[in-house]
């Protein structure tokens, strides 16, 4: 039986007068606001919070998680997303006092420990990419692409250059555009080609003496390594352009192949990704960016060094370590503060747990497991891009669409029945009805194949059901459209009340 | 290896039904030779998880936190008190391990949460719609910044005070760089801020961004500076804290466009600086603009009341390039932080809060009159924050003093003025007369006796030089 205090809204459940926390005696001669304050500036009354006691709150919340698939619970074979395991020893050591309760202004005598661990994570980070310049202040992904655009800008700025167009392929993510347009530049799209590969032909034609930068995933979202990436790589820089590579995929390969070595210059980790730090219902993650290092001098602070301190005693005082705040070149800052320090703990915790080997078994893993998939997939879903991948693929619903009418979405939503999250769909762009399945290293063979069964199972269903699937979750296929024309937003909306 | 799972059999079996004989096979077919990395990772090697506790152990405690220090420190940053239940409620992993809810179906615990952090957010501003979150303070103020030239076509004027936080104006000079708009900072004068940046605003001004309290902590005019904003058909953007709402006018009822806040001090740790919690709310008419996600109700297909994602096509994974803004990922777990930190103060937890944060500010402010070599700056009410001037001109030396006393002071905001080292443009710095000063941030966590001591070892600090 479903906790009904959960599936009601908190403020359904405020009682005037009840309360959970308290202060105690002020041990302080007490002021009345009013005294000291104009009147103009008071407000009458406090905010109309809801009225709650400790008890309402924890059954609340408690109930509404029950509500969540997560990866301590499910299987999330979710593409482009890289949803693994999140060690606990993560969670654990990165709540620390000393790394929890810093405070981000302190003096950096303070912050020995700390900026120890940011320093060796800065360099684990350019050896992962091959980029020795890193900037770990971008606090997302898309914050890293729109940070790392700002550098490009700044650099053909100093330049005297007028490039202002960036390339993105066809099958990027939304965010390439997105960033590229909000820092100021111009977006033009680059087309993938029948083997979802870049098409080379459609990337001369759009290289000019314009293209500022060319942002490129490799491998792509369609799970392939582009083989062609050394002519890439030649093309985009002879026509004066930098290339950008998108990390959302390096979970595929971490000590494979490494980004500067392919030829880009400038990349940004989501270490809630690769690194697994955890998505926490939508974040926070992190962005840090590397770049090559004619392109360092422009990117944001602060940034950690160190200096060798002549009278040592041991270990622990070898080095000191600075915040140091960036040239006189730098974009300046992009977030408050260092950035999402409490993610870079983790993927510091994580990089030193696996070391340099156990990151290439990660990709290998991650690699097996995508493949072992595909090869089972295939037999009852087309994968229109080949017998192999990296560490994700892209299998298509058409055929299950003309034959009995089942979509991408219908699959997604019968998969939940089965306790899985559902793949990723309609996505690439560049597939139809797109089944995205990424399986990460951190699930075992016998997961991976009641999956298979799952789906299989699905294909052979009959239509009905699995047009009103889920049928076990709370809720089934709620009201999209509805909710966008008539957008309820907060609860006196709901309640019919009028808004402040 | 530490969380893989096959087994040599497995790895057997699983090639076989690829038809591959090694893995290496697999990968060497795709990735070419020329880029493939012929050496093995240079990193540290793998490490046991016992070894790298008492590793990690020893780094965390060569720290000084607001556990074995006293902290008074603020700026954007704030040691406020967090009730045990957030902890316990944010640690579940069905919150910290699950992605965005774009399956509704199965993140309706995620989802709900979103749209009671939205309601209040819209409770605590007093405006009408709120997103479920942005990356932090300093890119809320940005990105409210961004909504508004957006809104405004053809306004190409940014204006904003030399008292709004250096940080937030920091990344603003970043973010306006490689856009087509103007930032005007406008300089403060002792008497009051609101007639300088009552006189800046035109017709040519897209919005003006203030914040109340300010970085150095002084109430501003908000609703004067509104009205003026309006009538020049500007809009009015305000960076407030959300426990001075405790006791303060909401955003909204002074006639403010858009609020944002930095929402650290609403229930999640310091963090050294991050992950933190970027607040953003506007009137309702600015719906379309709001960047980020929103969570909505509506009805599934058995009338069942609900909620999901919506108005996602102002998102970058829909419009791409025409997106309000390139945020893909929030802050959802702060937000559910906030939301469970809101549900435990109510609306009189956090009046509390706010009084007890003035007693014990305007108590800190007497403690230090006390000694002829500290100087009140300014002569307002203070919430929880307040400058001090050292009349020795020794900040950076008296600040070390009392650390080595166990006391994180204040912030010196020498190196914020201008010629200091983080003032690398004027744009940025604070105004100089805050030269040999530092902030004070007072929480409501501050006891009697710690401010006595901090009062203390700031009196009794020996001065290196005398002015």
């Amino acid at each position: 039986m479903r906790n009904q205090q959960a599936t009601q809204l908190l403020f359904e459940l405020s009682r005037e007068g009840r309360r959970a926390h308290r202060l105690g005696d002020l041990d302080v001669p007490a002021v009345d606001a009013s005294d000291l304050f104009d009147s103009s500036d008071l407000a009458e009354s406090a905010p109309p919070l809801p009225e709650l006691a400790e008890g309402d709150v924890i059954r609340h919340f408690v109930g509404l998680s029950t509500l969540n698939m997560s990866v301590d619970t499910h299987f999330y074979p979710l593409g482009s997303c890289t949803m693994k395991y999140n060690p606990k020893r993560n969670e654990r050591i990165a709540s620390l006092p000393g790394f929890l309760n810093v405070h981000p202004m302190q003096d950096e005598s303070g912050l020995q420990g700390l900026l120890q661990l940011l320093y060796e994570l800065q360099g684990m980070f350019a050896e992962i990419s091959g980029l020795p310049g890193v900037s770990m202040q971008p606090a997302a992904g898309a914050h890293g692409e729109l940070t790392a655009l700002f550098v490009a800008a700044a650099y053909f700025r100093e330049q005297g250059s007028d490039r202002n167009v960036v390339l993105t392929a066809d099958s990027a993510h939304g965010t390439n555009p997105a960033s590229a347009q909000m820092a100021g530049f111009k977006t033009k799209t680059v087309k993938s080609n029948s083997d979802g590969l870049v098409d080379l032909e459609d990337l001369k034609a759009k290289l000019d003496d314009k293209t500022a930068v060319f942002m490129l995933t490799n491998p792509n979202t369609l799970g392939l390594f582009d083989r062609q990436i050394a002519e890439i790589n030649r093309l985009v820089h002879e026509a004066g352009a930098l290339i950008y590579l998108d990390g959302a995929n390096m979970n595929a390969i971490l000590g494979i192949t490494r980004p500067g070595d392919f030829g880009a210059d400038l990349m940004h980790y989501n270490p809630h990704k690769t690194f697994s730090g955890p998505h926490g219902g939508g974040g926070p993650g992190a962005g840090p960016i590397c770049v090559r290092d004619f392109l360092t001098k422009y990117l944001p602070g602060p940034i950690v060094t160190r200096t060798e301190n002549d009278s040592a005693s041991g270990d622990e005082d070898r080095y000191t370590y600075h915040l140091t705040r960036p040239s006189e070149d730098s974009i300046g800052r992009v977030r408050s503060f260092f950035g999402n320090v409490g993610v870079l703990v983790r993927a510091y915790i994580y990089l030193r747990t696996y070391g340099g080997d156990g990151l290439r078994h990660v990709s290998e893993d991650a690699v097996l497991g995508a493949n072992y998939l595909l090869s089972k997939v295939k037999h009852f879903l087309d994968v229109p891009h080949g017998d192999r991948c990296m560490h994700e693929f892209v299998a298509s619903a058409t055929r299950l669409k003309k034959e009995k009418k089942l979509s991408a979405m219908d699959i997604a939503k019968r998969i939940l029945d089965y306790g899985f999250h559902a793949p990723t769909v309609y996505f690439p762009l560049v597939v139809d009805e797109a089944v995205m399945v990424e399986p990460t290293e951190t699930e075992s063979k016998q997961t991976l194949d009641a999956f298979v069964e799952a789906l299989f199972r699905i294909t052979e269903e009959g239509e009905e059901l699995i047009h009103e699937a889920p049928h076990s979750t709370r809720i089934s296929r709620p009201d999209d459209v509805t909710a966008a024309r008539r957008p309820i937003l907060k609860w006196s909306d709901a309640a019919g009340e009028s808004a402040s | 290896m530490s969380y893989l799972f096959h087994t040599e059999d497995d790895r057997r079996e699983m090639l076989k039904s690829i038809g591959a004989e090694s893995i290496d096979e697999i990968i060497n077919a795709q990735v070419p030779e020329e880029v493939r990395l012929k050496r093995a990772l240079d990193l540290p090697p793998a490490c046991d998880e016992l070894t790298l506790t008492a590793e990690m152990t020893r780094l965390a405690t060569r720290n000084a936190s607001a556990d074995s220090h006293v902290c008074f420190l603020g700026g954007g940053a704030y040691d406020h008190f967090i009730p045990a239940a957030v902890d316990e409620i944010a640690s579940r992993g069905e919150y910290y391990t699950s992605y965005t809810p774009y399956q509704a179906e199965v993140s309706q615990g995620n989802l709900q949460v979103m749209f009671e952090y939205e309601t209040l957010v819209t409770q605590l501003t007093g405006l009408g719609v709120s997103n479920a979150s942005l990356y932090d303070g300093g890119s809320a103020a940005t990105e409210a910044v961004l909504m508004s030239l957006a809104m405004q076509k053809g306004r190409k004027k940014v204006i904003t005070s030399d008292l709004v936080h250096p940080q937030y104006r920091d990344i603003l000079v970043a973010y306006l760089e490689n856009i087509d708009a103007e930032l005007v900072v406008v300089p403060s004068d002792e008497n009051g801020h609101s007639k300088p940046i009552m006189d800046a605003v035109d017709d040519q001004t897209a919005c003006v961004l203030i914040q109340h309290p300010n970085f150095v902590g002084e109430l501003e005019s908000v609703a004067e500076i509104a009205a003026a904003a309006k009538q020049a058909g500007a809009l009015t953007i305000q960076v407030f804290d959300p426990v001075s709402l405790g006791r303060l006018k909401r955003p909204g009822d002074m006639g403010v466009d858009i609020a944002i806040a930095e929402g650290q001090s609403l229930g999640n740790p310091l963090a050294y600086g991050g992950p933190y919690l970027g607040i953003m709310a506007c009137r309702e008419e600015l719906v379309r603009r709001l960047p980020g996600r929103i969570a909505g109700q509506t009805t599934d297909r058995r009338g069942k009341r609900c909620w999901v994602l919506t108005l996602q096509t102002r998102e970058q994974h829909i419009r791409r390039e025409k997106a309000t803004s390139n945020i893909c990922s929030n802050q959802t777990l702060l937000a559910l932080r906030a939301t469970v930190h809101l549900s435990l103060m109510g609306p009189k937890g956090l009046q509390e809060t706010a009084d007890h944060c003035i007693a014990k500010t305007a108590y800190a402010k007497e403690v230090l009159a006390q000694s002829d070599r500290f100087e009140i700056v300014g002569d307002g009410p203070s919430l929880k924050e307040f400058v001090v001037r050292d009349q020795a001109a020794d900040v950076a030396g008296l600040l070390a003093h009392a650390r080595a006393h166990g006391v994180l002071a204040g912030i010196d905001l020498n190196p914020m003025c201008p010629g200091g080292s983080e003032a690398s443009q004027a744009s940025i710095a604070l105004p100089s007369r805050y030269e040999n000063c530092f902030l004070v941030a007072v929480t409501e966590k501050r006891s009697r006796a710690e401010i006595d001591r901090w009062g203390k070892v700031l009196c009794e600090a020996p001065a290196m030089a005398t002015v």
